[in-house]
């Protein structure tokens, strides 16, 4: 993992509201190398989802302020909706959260590829071979294609979305919250899934955004934590769980109970408080509210800098 | 009924029992077509107990948990409450009933009426049970009950439900269900959609109020979660229970192929899939085509239920119990 497929530097995107920009990310740098899993984990409302979507697609609240993206040395244009739809789904692709959901139950599930691949400007026929043979890879009979959404069960369904975004062979492909609504043996299925398009090449690098650390700890090289619109901390994925450095990871770890963790041996005991509204967040660490380890200089901001090889954190006292 | 359960406690201090019941749905578009959501299902959960009933979807855990609520009808045998048929139970009596039980669901966010404040809740029951109760002494009330469960009155009272978190609304609720005088309380997937920062300070909650000797059904489809606060774990499969026992035999030395699945399956910190895996196939090695079950009753068509007429369940060790390894129960094995 040498080679640097996609570089982030300085991000700012806000969202438009009636009572003033809700800053959901505020300078935001950190590259994914080549052949890389990253898990993006986060409590809700810390700007993950933002970052995932910002990549691809903003909608229409949101603002892109400052910073660039690189997607294998070349800048995304992600302020221009028009000149990204040369990017979207060949270079850069979403599974968004509920993706499965969002089929159109009035489409077979074929006609709605066809369609899609069309709008792209991709001959069907061109990737049907493929399309099957992937359809084969996920374990899909082909005649999925004939059926519609409704006939498939939630994994399925996951399943087909992932043929359908991996289908060009993106560059990146950043899967959203995509097992969060599965059943355990399902999940796995997905997740393994997952790693299985990275080494058959189906995807070069993967952005896995979750609020379930546990599952991407299966998965992923590296994990990336947000706390309210900022990076806390980026490392490699035992690093991150086994001797995490930035507080906000070490208590979120620590609040999860594992399988053998009983009550009564060990009490876990929560996060207090909660993030800063985004609207006006605090100078300096937005942490330090709710941060046993605070002191003076966390009313000044952190940097977000290297610790170690791979391991950074943005925290004083790391 | 019989006069002693399998673990040979006696019946006073039993809070629920659960006897063999089923519930059939009917499906399609004439009801031509029966669904069993829960088949021949018994346990019991004491007082001061949290029982986790743990399965995937599909498994029938949430209609069990209602009808325990009476919120939908119980089919199949009975359930007691206190030694009491709550089968029967009509409007007064069950309003009554609703004294002693309460439940806690999933979402905080729709369990509330968005353009009401979220202390609501509280007025609802004084008007329904403590009409009587002066305003004073129902402030107190409610403030203590507010404490019990470990938020402050100033934080949450006069406020709407979107200006509170999830976790704050969830107690809330809890706490709601602690102002009547409740021996048990259903809790459906109740920090399913917390995050996990405030999510282990519900389920602390639990085990507080466990430790008063409240009876707690904790209905999860988050195996580690049903190991954390339980002394009981229920595993239901397509309606079925296939093992039940102490949290730490059913984790510990899983039997079932099914729970063995699905404790393969669960992403864990600190272990890998391919480790879990590893170590289950270990344990599973000189249980390869036997039948705990069917060793015990190798006539299969023995008894159904926990009473020792009938058992669906064999003990394969000190509170322990495990189903037929042919998890539907149908094929034989």
């Amino acid at each position: 993992m040498s080679k640097v497929s996609l570089r982030v530097a300085g991000l700012k995107v806000h969202y438009r509201t009636l009572r003033g920009d809700v800053k959901a990310l505020d300078d935001v740098t950190f590259a994914v190398a080549d052949g890389e899993t990253m898990g993006l984990a986060g409590e809700s409302g810390c700007g993950k989802t933002t970052l995932g979507k910002s990549l691809i697609r903003l909608d229409g609240r949101m603002r892109h302020v400052d910073g660039t993206v690189e997607l294998d040395d070349e800048e995304l244009p992600i302020g221009d909706t028009a000149r990204m739809n040369d990017f979207r789904f060949r270079e850069v692709f979403i599974i968004p959260q509920y993706a499965m959901s969002a089929m159109n139950p009035t489409r077979k599930i074929g006609k709605m590829t066809k369609e899609l691949l069309e709008s792209r400007g991709v001959r069907f026929e061109t990737v049907r071979t493929e399309l099957k043979r992937r359809l084969e890879l996920v374990g899909l009979a082909h005649d999925v294609l004939d059926r519609y959404p409704i006939e498939l069960s939630g994994g399925m369904k996951q399943r087909m979305v992932m043929v359908l975004s991996t289908l060009l062979n993106p560059s990146l492909l950043v899967a959203d919250e995509v097992t969060s609504a599965l059943d355990v043996s399902t999940q796995r299925a997905v997740a393994e899934t997952l790693v299985d398009f990275r080494d058959r090449g189906f995807v070069r690098s993967m952005i896995v955004i979750t609020h379930d650390v546990s599952l991407v700890y299966q998965i992923a090289d590296s994990i990336m934590v947000m706390y309210a619109g900022k990076l806390a901390e980026k490392a490699p994925t035992d690093v991150i769980v086994d001797s995490p450095r930035h507080p906000y990871t070490q208590l979120l770890i620590s609040s999860l109970p594992e399988v053998g963790v009983k009550y009564a041996d060990k009490r876990l005991t929560g996060i207090p408080g909660s993030p800063p509204s985004l609207l006006d967040p605090p100078a300096g660490c937005r942490f330090r509210d709710r941060c046993p380890l605070a002191f003076d200089k966390c009313s000044e901001e952190p940097p977000f800098v290297e610790v170690e090889h791979g391991h950074y954190v943005a925290c004083w006292k790391a | 009924m019989a006069t002693t359960s399998l673990a040979g406690k006696p019946e006073a201090e039993r809070c629920c029992t659960v006897d063999r019941v089923s519930m059939v749905y009917k499906i399609g578009a004439f009801g031509g077509t029966d669904l069993p959501a829960v088949r021949d299902v018994s346990f019991e959960v004491r007082a001061g107990e949290v029982v986790s009933l743990i399965g995937e979807s599909g498994s029938g855990k949430t209609t069990l948990g209602k009808m325990i609520l009476r919120l939908c009808p119980i089919t199949g045998e009975t359930i007691t409450v206190d030694g009491v048929d709550i089968s029967t139970f009509k409007r007064r009596r069950l309003k009554t009933y609703y004294r002693s039980v309460q439940g806690v669901f999933q979402d905080p966010f729709s369990s509330y009426n968005p353009i009401f404040k979220a202390d609501r809740v509280f007025s609802m029951i004084k008007d329904e049970y403590f009409a009587e109760v002066n305003a004073a002494e129902w402030r107190r009330k409610v403030a203590a009950s507010l404490e019990a469960v470990r938020l402050s009155p100033d934080e949450v009272l006069n406020k709407y439900p979107h200006q509170l978190s999830g976790g704050q609304l969830q107690r809330i609720l809890i706490a709601r269900a602690l102002l009547l005088d409740i021996r048990l309380l259903v809790a459906d997937e109740i920090i399913s959609m917390l995050d996990a920062s405030t999510r282990i300070d519900v389920l602390n909650l639990l085990a507080d109020l466990k430790a008063q000797g409240l009876g707690i059904l904790f209905i999860t489809h988050d195996l580690s979660l049903g190991n954390y606060v339980s002394d009981k774990t229920v595993i239901l499969r397509r309606g079925r229970i296939v093992e039940m026992g102490a949290p730490d035999r059913v984790f510990g030395n899983p039997l079932h192929p099914y729970t063995k699945s699905l404790l393969t399956s669960v992403p864990q910190l600190h272990r890998k899939w391919e480790r879990v895996e590893a170590e289950l196939a270990a344990g599973r090695a000189g249980l390869t085509g036997r039948c705990i079950y069917h060793e015990r009753y190798p006539n299969g068509d023995g008894p159904v239920g926990l009473d020792a007429e009938r058992p669906t369940l064999a003990e394969a060790e000190d509170d322990h119990f495990v189903a037929c390894f042919q998890a539907d129960g149908e094929e034989t094995c």
